[in-house]
């Protein structure tokens, strides 16, 4: 089997498409790896949903100040031009189409864009905090994922079978075989591993991939 | 036309059994933890206030706060987006025991409910949630061809926040990320109590810097050198700070 990429690796990624300038939402955990590996030369500045932009990383352990938190709830910094304001300004930015980019992670994509991300179904505690608002308003929602299961099954689907986030809004998924945008309820592969040959992509994947013009090589740095 | 309220205990009287309370924060940014721990004081030595519906974006963490607040019994319901945390086992095991009731609501809907609440608009329509389980029974409509989901105001009797400069008027600044609900809620409650890390006289804030204008605020009372949920629940601390025992078998 060829070798996937990293975590690392996607974010890495799926952070090349991000323009300076971009005002950027990541999710909560593996997303975050994407303010790592912003180009040189590109500024991004990133939002998150408790009522900051333009914050940087986190600060060294025992530095923290917990008023100064991200929507995981870890300490984080500030850079010069930050700036706080209040959950309904937070959330205007998101749904407003005031953010330029969302990414987030998947459970499961659909091929018309429906997303499942918050919930494994109806066991223990319900919890979706702003997972259903983000998939809304940024022009771009983007989700990096593993391209299978922990089991080996596929993620990109012809429709979600867990609880959906949202309907129809993702609209390119990064994964670890691949960088498939969704067009008109399909999925369009536009680049994957050099390795992997196509029918083996199309067998870890549960919806048609179509063509549109060239599939490009998905080459990443080791990280 | 003084709002300072001398200590904490006669901040919190006159809360009734059966009341809904907005409670500012997101996690321990913004807890107003005296405020709260004057609440369970009070109940404590009285039984009242009880069967309160509190709205706050988590459901406490640890045995400090909201946490401690559902874990003496004086909570009924909560309203939150994210009723998980560190360590949820409070609220998860009263949750799963059918103690405590729980209504869902998206992070920034919760948030634009509760400002629809203080600005008199009594709902909206959201793109969020939207064909999702959460969208269930409720009202859809169509606008420029994409469908929203209409959502109700949110209000309260009374909501407790924490704030940084507070004066006489109770015109309120904040504390970087610790606004987050606070200033929302501030205008959804009948009355709003601040508890605020300074109070200052009139014109000790810059008018340009006011964040919270005081006549969305009913009372503040001084709290210097706040506790932090946050370092509380780093310090294993509890509240009251001897925990009920447990029951052996």
């Amino acid at each position: 089997m060829t070798r996937k990429l990293t975590n690392a690796q996607i974010a890495w990624r799926a952070a090349q498409d991000i323009a300076d300038g971009a005002y950027v939402n990541l999710g909560i955990g593996f997303p975050e790896m994407v303010a790592k590996f912003q180009p040189p030369g590109r500024q991004a500045v990133f939002h998150t949903e408790n009522g900051v932009l333009g914050f940087g990383e986190a600060p060294p352990a025992g530095q923290e100040d917990w008023d100064l938190i991200n929507a995981g709830k870890k300490a984080i910094t500030l850079k010069p031009g930050a700036a706080f304001f209040h959950h309904a300004d937070s959330f205007a930015m998101v749904r407003g189409g005031h953010l330029d980019v969302a990414i987030l992670g998947a459970y499961q994509v659909a091929q018309n864009g429906d997303l499942a991300n918050w919930s494994t179904g109806p066991k223990g505690v319900p919890a979706v905090g702003g997972a259903m608002d983000l998939v809304h308003g940024a022009k771009r929602v983007a989700v990096i994922t593993d391209h299978v299961t922990k089991d080996g099954k596929p993620k990109l689907l012809e429709a979600c079978t867990l609880p959906l986030t949202g309907v129809g809004c993702v609209t390119r998924v990064y994964t670890s075989l691949a960088v498939v945008d969704i067009e008109g309820g399909r999925f369009v592969l536009r680049e994957k591993l050099p390795a992997i040959s196509l029918d083996d992509l199309q067998a870890v994947t549960g919806a048609r991939l179509h063509l549109d013009g060239a599939v490009g090589d998905l080459v990443v740095p080791e990280l | 036309m003084d709002k300072r309220i001398p200590n904490l205990a006669e901040a919190i009287a006159g809360i009734p059994d059966g009341a809904t309370v907005m409670i500012g924060g997101f996690g321990g940014s913004g807890a107003p933890i005296e405020l709260i721990h004057a609440l369970i004081d009070r109940y404590l030595a009285t039984g009242s206030p009880r069967d309160l519906t509190v709205i706050n974006n988590n459901a406490g963490n640890g045995h400090v706060g909201i946490a401690a607040m559902i874990e003496q019994g004086m909570v009924r319901k909560m309203v939150c987006s994210f009723p998980r945390s560190a360590d949820p086992r409070v609220f998860t095991e009263k949750y799963l025991a059918g103690e405590i009731a729980l209504e869902l609501v998206p992070q920034g809907t919760l948030a634009e409910r509760i400002r629809a609440g203080g600005a008199g608009i009594p709902a909206f329509y959201t793109p969020t949630s939207y064909g999702t389980d959460l969208a269930r029974g409720k009202p859809v409509a169509e606008f420029d061809g994409r469908p929203y989901v209409q959502e109700r105001w949110l209000k309260a009797d009374v909501a407790l926040i924490k704030a940084e400069l507070g004066d006489h008027y109770g015109n309120l600044t904040y504390r970087m990320a610790a606004r987050n609900f606070s200033p929302l809620m501030a205008m959804a409650a009948a009355r709003t109590i601040a508890q605020v890390t300074r109070a200052v006289a009139p014109g000790g804030i810059d008018p340009e810097h006011v964040v919270t204008p005081g006549i969305f605020v009913s009372g503040i009372v001084e709290v210097a050198n706040p506790a932090q949920e946050e370092a509380l629940n780093r310090a294993d601390a509890a509240y009251p700070p001897a925990r009920p025992q447990e029951v052996q078998a």
